[in-house]
C-alpha cells in the first residue's frame, strides 16, 4: 500500500462521507414520487464497505494521523466496527418504513451517514476538539432525524426538546474542556495526562473533567441528565431510537474511556467515585421509572437509562478488566437494543397505533415470529443465560467486585431483579393476554388498525435480513461470547498502551491477525 | 487598565445576557444580545486575541444578529406570552445554577495563587502576530477539525432543508 498514512487511517470516514454526498445528489436528481429504496442499498453498500475496510486496518497495528490527532487501533476500531454494524441494521430495518410516507427519505439515509461519521470521528480522535465537533456532528443529525415524522407533536416536542438539552449538555463539555486546557495547557488527551502530573491547578482539572463527564451522561443518558430520554425516544420515529439508543451512546463511551483511563488515570480514585454514583442513579432511577410506564417506547427508553447504569459500574473497576467489560457491553447492548426497536417498528409502523403494553395484546397469535423475537430480545436485555445480555452484566459486574466495589453489584443486581418485573409484564401482555376484538374502542385509527389485525402484514426481506442479524448477533454473543470478549480485549490493551505510553511511543501493540472473522455481524 | 476594561465589559455582558432573558419582545432580546457580543468582544480583545475578536464582531454581531433580526421581522412575532413555567424549573434551575456558580468561584477561588503566575500553553504570548499563530495552528496541527466542521455544516444545511420543507 502506498498511500499516506492520512488516507488509510481515515479511510472508512471518507468512504461514508462521499457516500452521503453521492445520495444527496441522486436525490436531487431523482423524480418526487421515485422510491427512495436505491439509495437505501446505497448507504447500506458504503456502511458495510466501510466495515471491510475497518476490519482490515485491524492488521495495519496502530495508525497515528493528522498530527497526532487521529489514532486507528484496536480500540476505535472496535466501535467502528459497532457503528458500522448498529448503521447497517437501522437502515435495513427502515427501508421499507418511509415508504408512501416521508417524502425526504433520500435525506434520512444521508443524515445517518453523516451522524455515523461522527461517531467514528469520535471514538478515533485523540483530542478533545475533535472530539467535541464529531460529538456535533453525531448529536445535529440525530436531531434532526428525531423529529423526522413531521406532522406528529410528539416528533415535533422530541426533537425540540432533544436539540435544547443537547445543547445545553455540550455548552458543559466545551466549558470542560477549557478549564481542562487551562490546567494543563493542552487539549490533547495525552498531552492532558502529561500535564497534569505538572499542574498546578489539579481542582481545575478535575473540576473540567467533571464537566465533560455531565456532557457525555447527557448523551449516555446517564441518571441525573436523563430527563430527556422518555419523551424523545417516544416521539422519534421508531428506527431512529434504535440507532440513537445505541450508536451515538457507544460512541460517546468509547470517549469517556479514552478520557478517564487515558486522560485523567492519576486520579482514577476520584472520578471512579463520581462513576459509581452516576452508575447506582442511572440503575436505580432507571428500572424504578420503567416500571409504571404502559407506553413500550418509554419502558425502553428507562430501560436505556438502566443499562447505561450497568455500563458505568464498568469505569469503576481497574483498567484491564474494566476497559473491555465495557466494550463487551456496548456490543451486547447495541445488538439486543437494535433488535428490540426493529420489532416495535414492525409492529407499529410508521403512524405508530400500536404502541401501548394493551395493544401488544395477543401479539404471540397474530405475528408470531415477530412477538418470538421480541420475547428474545427483552429476555436479552433481562440477562438471562444464552443471551448477549447475560455475559455483558456479568463480565461488568465480575469486573466491579474484582475492584472491590461489591456493593455497586449488589445494587445492580437487585436492580437487575426489578427490571425482569418490567420486561415480563410486556412478555406475559405478548403471550398470555388475549387479543382485543378488531373493531378496537378507538376512535378513526381502529379502522386502521383493525385492518393490519385481519391482513396480518409481513416482514419485508431488509427488515427480516436485520432482524435476524440482530439476533444472531444477540444469540452469539450469549453463547460464542469468545471472539467478541478476544476483540474487545485487545481494544483494552491497545488503549492502555496509549495510555502508559505517549502516542508517538506506543507502535505495534496489536499483531492479532488471526481473528476468525465470524462474530462481528449484528 | 485591563482590569477596569474587563469589569465594565463583564458587567455589559452579564447585564445583556440577563435583560436578553427577561424581555418579553424578542427584537429587544435580539439587541440585547449584540450588547453581549461586542462586550465578549472587546473581552477578546483585552485578552490579547485580536484575531477572535474581530471574527466575533464580524460573523456574531454582523451576520448573525442580522439574520436573527431579518427573522424576527419577516415573522412579525409579537410579544411572548407570559407562562407560569414549570415549578420544578424554579425548584431546581435557581438551586443548580447557585450551586455551579458557588463550585466554579471556590475551584477559581482556592487555585487563585497558581493561577495568577499561570501562562496559557503559550499560544498567545509568543512576539509573533496573533493572526500568524492563530493560521499557523488552524492549517498545521488543528487542520482536521478545521475541515471535518465542513461536515458538521453540511449536516446543519441538510437538517434545515428536511425540517423546512412542506410534506409532499
Amino acid at each position: 500500500m502506498n498511500l499516506p498514512t492520512s488516507v488509510i487511517a481515515l479511510l472508512p470516514e471518507y468512504v461514508l462521507t462521499l457516500t452521503g454526498v453521492l445520495i444527496m445528489l441522486i436525490e436531487a436528481v431523482l423524480k418526487p414520487g421515485t422510491s427512495r429504496k436505491p439509495l437505501g442499498w446505497l448507504a447500506i453498500a458504503g456502511t458495510a464497505s466501510t466495515g471491510f475496510i475497518s476490519w482490515y486496518q485491524l492488521r495495519l497495528g496502530v495508525l497515528t494521523a493528522f498530527s497526532g490527532n487521529i489514532q486507528v487501533d484496536a480500540f476505535s476500531i472496535f466501535f467502528h466496527l459497532l457503528i458500522g454494524a448498529v448503521v447497517v441494521a437501522t437502515l435495513l430495518g427502515s427501508l421499507d418504513y418511509f415508504d408512501g410516507h416521508a417524502s425526504h427519505a433520500g435525506e434520512y439515509f444521508a443524515l445517518v451517514l453523516f451522524g455515523a461519521v461522527g461517531m467514528m470521528l469520535m471514538t478515533c480522535s485523540t483530542e478533545l476538539l475533535m472530539v467535541f465537533i464529531g460529538l456535533e456532528i453525531s448529536s445535529i443529525s440525530t436531531y434532526i432525524l428525531a423529529g423526522f415524522r413531521k406532522g406528529h407533536g410528539t416528533a415535533v416536542e422530541a426533537s425540540i426538546k432533544y436539540f435544547l438539552l443537547g445543547s445545553f449538555a455540550t455548552a458543559f463539555f466545551l466549558y470542560g474542556i477549557a478549564l481542562a486546557y487551562g490546567a494543563t495547557g493542552s487539549t490533547s488527551i495525552a498531552a492532558i495526562a502529561a500535564g497534569l502530573a505538572t499542574s498546578a491547578t489539579p481542582r481545575m482539572a478535575f473540576l473540567g473533567l467533571a464537566m465533560m463527564l455531565v456532557g457525555l451522561g447527557f448523551k449516555v443518558s446517564a441518571a441525573p441528565f436523563h430527563l430527556w430520554t422518555p419523551d424523545v425516544y417516544q416521539g422519534a420515529p421508531a428506527p431512529v431510537v434504535g440507532l440513537m439508543s445505541t450508536a451515538p451512546k457507544a460512541a460517546a463511551f468509547a470517549v469517556l474511556l479514552r478520557i478517564t483511563f487515558c486522560g485523567f488515570p492519576q486520579m482514577q480514585t476520584r472520578w471512579a467515585m463520581l462513576m459509581w454514583g452516576l452508575a447506582a442513579l442511572s440503575m436505580t432511577i432507571g428500572n424504578l421509572g420503567a416500571l409504571k410506564q404502559t407506553d413500550v417506547k418509554r419502558m425502553l427508553a428507562y430501560s436505556s437509562i438502566a443499562h447505561a447504569g450497568y455500563l458505568l459500574a464498568a469505569f469503576t473497576a481497574f483498567p484491564a478488566a474494566g476497559i473491555s467489560a465495557a466494550c463487551f457491553y456496548t456490543a451486547a447492548y447495541a445488538a439486543m437494543n437494535v433488535g428490540a426497536f426493529a420489532v416495535v417498528t414492525q409492529v407499529g409502523g410508521y403512524k405508530e397505533t400500536l404502541r401501548s403494553f394493551k395493544d401488544y395484546h395477543g401479539l404471540a397469535m397474530r405475528r408470531p415470529v415477530l412477538a418470538a423475537l421480541l420475547a428474545f430480545f427483552l429476555l436479552s436485555l433481562i440477562g438471562i443465560p444464552f443471551t448477549g445480555g447475560f455475559f455483558g452484566k456479568f463480565y461488568v459486574f465480575s469486573a466491579a467486585i474484582q475492584a472491590g466495589n461489591i456493593w455497586l453489584a449488589v445494587i445492580g443486581l437487585l436492580n437487575s431483579g426489578v427490571a425482569c418485573f418490567y420486561y415480563l409484564r410486556l412478555l406475559s401482555s405478548v403471550y398470555t393476554k388475549p387479543a382485543e376484538t378488531a373493531p378496537a374502542p378507538v376512535d378513526q385509527t381502529a379502522k386502521e388498525t383493525g385492518a393490519s389485525l385481519t391482513a396480518t402484514p409481513t416482514i419485508s426481506i431488509p427488515a427480516g435480513i436485520g432482524l435476524t442479524l440482530t439476533a444472531a448477533a444477540t444469540l452469539l454473543l450469549g453463547i460464542l461470547p469468545g471472539n467478541i470478549l478476544h476483540l474487545a480485549n485487545s481494544a483494552s490493551s491497545s488503549l492502555r498502551a496509549t495510555s502508559a505510553t505517549t502516542p508517538s511511543a506506543a507502535s505495534s501493540v496489536n499483531s492479532h491477525s488471526s481473528l476468525p472473522p465470524s462474530g462481528h455481524s449484528r | 487598565m485591563q482590569l477596569a476594561l474587563f469589569i465594565i465589559f463583564g458587567a455589559l455582558a452579564l447585564g445583556g445576557a440577563l435583560n436578553l432573558l427577561l424581555q418579553r419582545h424578542p427584537i429587544h432580546s435580539a439587541l440585547s444580545l449584540v450588547v453581549v457580543m461586542m462586550s465578549l468582544a472587546v473581552l477578546y480583545w483585552s485578552l490579547g486575541a485580536e484575531f477572535l475578536a474581530a471574527a466575533q464582531v464580524i460573523v456574531y454581531s454582523g451576520a448573525i444578529m442580522v439574520l436573527f433580526v431579518f427573522v424576527i421581522m419577516l415573522l412579525n412575532a409579537g410579544t411572548e406570552q407570559r407562562t407560569r413555567g414549570s415549578r420544578a424549573a424554579y425548584a431546581v434551575g435557581i438551586p443548580g445554577a447557585a450551586a455551579i456558580f458557588c463550585l466554579l468561584s471556590f475551584v477559581f477561588l482556592s487555585e487563585r495563587g497558581a493561577l495568577k503566575s499561570s501562562n496559557i500553553g503559550g499560544d498567545l504570548s509568543s512576539a509573533t502576530d496573533n493572526i500568524a499563530e492563530v493560521s499557523a495552528m488552524l492549517f498545521t496541527k488543528q487542520l482536521l477539525p478545521f475541515e471535518v466542521t465542513s461536515i458538521l455544516i453540511l449536516v446543519a444545511i441538510l437538517g434545515a432543508v428536511v425540517l423546512a420543507r412542506k410534506e409532499q
